[in-house]
């Protein structure tokens, strides 16, 4: 009987050996996929779980996870939820926004720099422990902006970006209206269940990052494109140098009322007027010409070059690409001039052009995030990037001398503050919906030479306000220069 | 065999020291595990690590003398390799107890497969006491074999209900006992006596078709017989895994019995054709394979079939990985019935591919060593009831970890020694006597006749008065 029986044995092998293949290729080779799973309560129970780590303002965190009592063991914490939301995003069971989702391999310690440690970790059976996330962000320079915007009212709908000109470094980003995440972030599920719906039905879109995420018409402070283009061009040289002016201005191929630029009153001369009364002024027939004497092309070239129709904001999610149309007419480029028709940007699109005029017409690339640490607090730094030259040195002078002068003696003067050269520029958008308030938007810079700040103020909507850049815009973006100047 | 062992002069050696060595590692592992779950789930080791490794020592103590003193040329790895096994099993049940308190559900199952443990050995320990020759079982053949049809039909019984379906329980006095886990051993031992007595028959007879020798009609009887219980398990107690343990037992025995392929070839048709047939016509089949399939488009379902049980499973071994998330770091109360059916896949998500991979090396080397015992005993009946207790621990882990794995669709059968339940437990340390019994027997080194056969030559002849 013993050969049948070496048969059996031969055969059990055989099924061992199967079963082994099985569960090598189960546990090894499908687990990644069986992990990516959408649907695997267990991955995402443990990123729920685990201590992640904070993600820090300065030295103060403005999201921690902290020890509970229940089944989750931590609970996440926001600080200061309400100025800090919009960057922070939330994080809740399963889902996360902002830098929650942006920087989660490292806020869970999954990222891969932090393999050995986590190897040690496995060894020591300690548990995982996330690293933290340091932010550009200016905490004073934040409250400005946070606290100048919501000043003007309930219901106000609007962003603050604030960058550092020489680096890229975002040092305020708010968006209003905001919210709680820390109500998101709640243990009662059900409850998160109802708050999220409420916020997902508020006509005010508080899930919203204006900063990044909302691109409308930029209005006149895109005139800081037009000049730039127009400087490019090689045609004009210096803030004195001679525009086309005019209180009106007929777009080509147009005939009637409805093809008029017009200035709303303000003094544009004639004929000729000298490009430093044309920015001072916000000159729309000036620039419509400005925009048609350059052409489509270079003047979608120039647009490109200062970050339009394109994504550079690569640690922080949701950035909209701003837009500057690709085909127009003669009559469409006259209005893309002064920032209307199809054009579309972002407040941390404009700050990217008022921080390049600032920064010898370097494009720097704009970031959140200045510090990755692991948990054992070994920092990794971000370095800043070049983007792209939007203008050459000269060209990104003479637009600092017209913005300049724009709050001293011009429209941008609400920005203006004692003993410092500041540079700005006003904008108020047409939604194009008659009836409609227009947008406000205020871009500025300062100092004006080797400045440290460049702000973009954006107002969607400010109830009960006489919706006006320089007015509205310009003391938030004062506040928010103060805070970092001073 | 008799002639060969003895014409080589070789004779086995007891190695009793060498178990000891072994079954110290096993305690290691028990205990150690134990403890090791206290310290991850709980953060301490547990209160009571000193009473429960107390008592998993003196258990296997125990076991370990009684095979000393009546069975001492007995397979020295056995008792270890199952000590290993039960030991882990009592660890991760308890860390699965830690689970459901962590959910609310308050169990203790760990303490209870403690008790069915100690009755398992005591059933061990008197099977070796008072059975010293396997070969007394035959004489019982068909009074077992009876038994083992009478305990199978008991559940069927109308004043016992059915659990999941399944009507495989029998409940006495708050208890539930598996008899079908009893009555396998039985059916080997039934199988083994009747084909040891009908071996000739069923090889010799027959004729050749298609280069394979077919068995006889009249012979086909048993096989039949077997064939249709097989399935009434299957229509009438719903109970899959059974089923196929029985028959592919069967078959297993009739071939090494009869050295005849031919009982495979047409046991194997006779299986394929009542699966298929099964499979046509059993919805609940169809789910199960269905589900083996295709278990992530059931996953969650509002109604039946569900797969969460083996989905479940299934993101468990994924998050385990290679070696595991470690004691209480894991999740896996999230897939039901962790504690019996499913052990291997709490095993497998905290302790990852690499004690999966270490549990069926035990399992695969409790098999080697019983095929082992078969194949150096010295008596057809002694081999056959080794081999059919070999096949069936094979076939019964294949079965139900190929199941959790996903290999093969699932059925409802226990991880032999790991899984909680009471009468698989205690069913699992019987075989173990059994397979000691015989392998003490065979290895046992052959009385040395030579001398009683001259002594014997002088004396004159005794007539005895009969």
């Amino acid at each position: 009987m013993n050969r049948p029986i070496r048969t059996v044995s031969l055969f059990c092998l055989a099924l061992f050996l199967a079963l082994m293949i099985n569960a090598t290729y189960l546990q090894f080779w499908r687990a990644g996929a069986l992990d990516d799973d959408p649907r695997n309560q267990r991955v995402q129970q443990a990123s729920y779980s685990s201590e992640r780590g904070a993600i820090l303002v300065g030295r103060t965190p403005v999201a921690e996870s902290v020890p509970s009592d229940d089944r989750y063991e931590f609970q996440r914490r926001y600080p200061a939820p309400l100025m800090y939301a919009p960057l922070t995003g939330y994080f809740t069971f399963g889902n996360a926004t902002g830098l929650e989702s942006a920087q989660n391999s490292v806020l869970s310690g999954e990222d891969p720099r932090f393999f050995v440690r986590n190897l040690v970790d496995l060894v020591s059976n300690e548990q995982q422990s996330g690293g933290s996330v340091e932010l550009t962000i200016d905490a004073k320079a934040q409250r400005a902006a946070y606290e100048g915007l919501s000043a003007l009212g309930d219901g106000v709908e609007g962003s603050v970006v604030a960058l550092e000109p020489s680096t890229g470094k975002v040092l305020a980003m708010v968006s209003l209206p905001t919210f709680d995440p820390n109500d998101l972030a709640s243990h009662d599920f059900g409850a998160v269940d109802d708050t999220y719906a409420d916020l997902l039905d508020d006509p005010g879109d508080p899930l919203l990052n204006r900063a990044v995420q909302t691109r409308i018409a930029p209005g006149s402070t895109f005139k800081l494109v037009t000049a730039a283009a127009a400087l490019e061009s090689g045609k004009y040289d210096s803030a004195d140098s001679l525009v086309p002016g005019g209180a009106t201005f007929q777009l080509p191929q147009t005939s009637g009322d409805s093809g008029v630029v017009d200035n709303e009153g303000r003094a544009c001369g004639t004929d000729e007027i000298t490009f430093r009364q044309a920015m001072e002024q916000s000159c729309n027939t000036t620039f419509a010409q400005l925009a048609i004497e350059v052409g489509a092309e270079k003047m979608l070239e120039q647009a490109e070059k200062f970050g339009f129709n394109a994504d550079y904001l690569e640690d922080f999610p949701g950035q909209a690409r701003s837009v500057y149309p690709s085909q127009v007419n003669p009559p469409q480029l006259g209005q893309t001039g002064f920032g209307q028709f199809e054009v579309q940007a972002t407040p941390l699109q404009m700050a990217m052009v008022a921080a390049s005029i600032a920064n010898d017409g370097v494009v720097m690339r704009p970031y959140v995030v200045s510090e990755v640490q692991s948990p054992d607090y070994d920092a990794e730094t971000a370095d800043p990037e070049e983007l792209s030259e939007a203008v050459d040195p000269q060209a990104a002078d003479v637009l600092t001398e017209l913005m300049v002068s724009t709050v001293d003696d011009g429209t941008a003067s609400p920005a203006a503050i004692p003993n410092v050269a500041v540079a700005g520029k006003t904008g108020t958008a047409q939604r194009g919906v008659p009836g409609e308030p227009p947008y406000a938007w205020f871009v500025s810079f300062a100092p004006a030479t080797d400045s440290r700040v460049a702000v973009a103020v954006m107002i969607e909507e400010a109830p009960g306000q006489e919706i006006a850049g320089g007015r509205l815009g310009g003391p938030i973006a004062k506040a928010v220069m103060e805070a970092i100047i001073s | 065999m008799t002639t060969s062992s003895t014409l080589m002069g070789f004779v086995h050696r007891r190695r009793r020291g060498a178990e000891l060595f072994l079954l110290v590692l096993a305690l290691a592992v028990g205990v150690g595990g134990y403890a090791a779950v206290g310290v991850g789930v709980e953060g301490k080791v547990p209160a009571d690590i000193i009473g429960y490794g107390g008592w998993l020592a003196a258990l296997i103590v125990a076991a370990h003398i009684v095979i000393r003193l009546v069975a001492p040329y007995a397979d020295p790895v056995l008792l270890p390799l199952v000590a290993t096994l039960n030991g882990l099993g009592l660890a991760v049940i308890h860390r699965i107890d830690l689970g459901y308190a962590a959910r609310g559900r308050e169990t203790s199952f760990a303490q209870q497969q403690l008790v069915w443990m100690t009755l398992g050995v005591v059933l061990f320990v008197a099977a070796l006491v008072v059975l010293r020759d396997h070969r007394v079982l035959a004489r019982f053949t068909y009074t077992i074999g009876f038994g083992a049809i009478i305990l199978l039909m008991l559940p069927l019984l109308p004043f016992f209900e059915p659990i999941n379906g399944a009507r495989i329980w029998i409940q006495l006095g708050g208890l539930s006992f598996q008899p079908g886990e009893v009555a396998k051993v039985m059916l080997v031992v039934a199988f083994a006596g009747y084909l040891v007595l009908h071996r000739d028959a069923l090889a010799l007879a027959g004729r050749r078709l298609l280069f394979v020798d077919l068995p006889r009609g009249r012979d086909l009887g048993p096989i039949l017989a077997m064939w249709l219980v097989s399935l009434g398990i299957l229509v009438f107690q719903r109970d899959l895994g059974s089923s196929l343990l029985f028959f592919g037992l069967f078959l297993v025995m009739l071939y090494v019995a009869t050295e005849r392929p031919g009982w495979i070839v047409v046991g194997g048709t006779l299986f394929l054709g009542g699966a298929l047939a099964a499979w046509k016509t059993l919805g609940h089949v169809q789910d199960r394979v269905d589900i083996w399939l295709h278990p992530f488009e059931y996953y969650r379902n509002a109604q039946p079939p569900f797969s969460d049980q083996i989905v479940e499973a299934q993101f468990g071994f994924g998050w385990g990985g290679l070696i595991g998330r470690g004691f209480g770091e894991g999740d896996p109360t999230r897939v039901t019935y962790a504690e019996s059916d499913f052990i291997m896949a709490a095993i497998g998500e905290e302790l990852g591919l690499t004690a999966v991979i270490a549990v069926l090396l035990c399992y695969g080397l409790i098999v080697e060593r019983a095929l082992r015992v078969a194949l150096i005993s010295r008596d057809s009946f002694g081999k056959l009831m080794a081999t059919g207790l070999a096949s069936i621990f094979a076939v019964q882990v294949f079965v139900v970890i190929g199941g959790v794995t996903r290999l093969i669709p699932l059925t409802g059968l226990t991880t032999p020694f790991l899984s909680y339940g009471g009468s698989s437990l205690v069913a699992n340390w019987v075989i173990i006597a059994l397979l000691l019994r015989i392998s003490d027997q065979a290895r046992r080194p052959v009385p040395d006749l030579s001398a009683d056969e001259e002594e014997s030559d002088d004396e004159s002849t005794q007539v005895i008065k009969l």
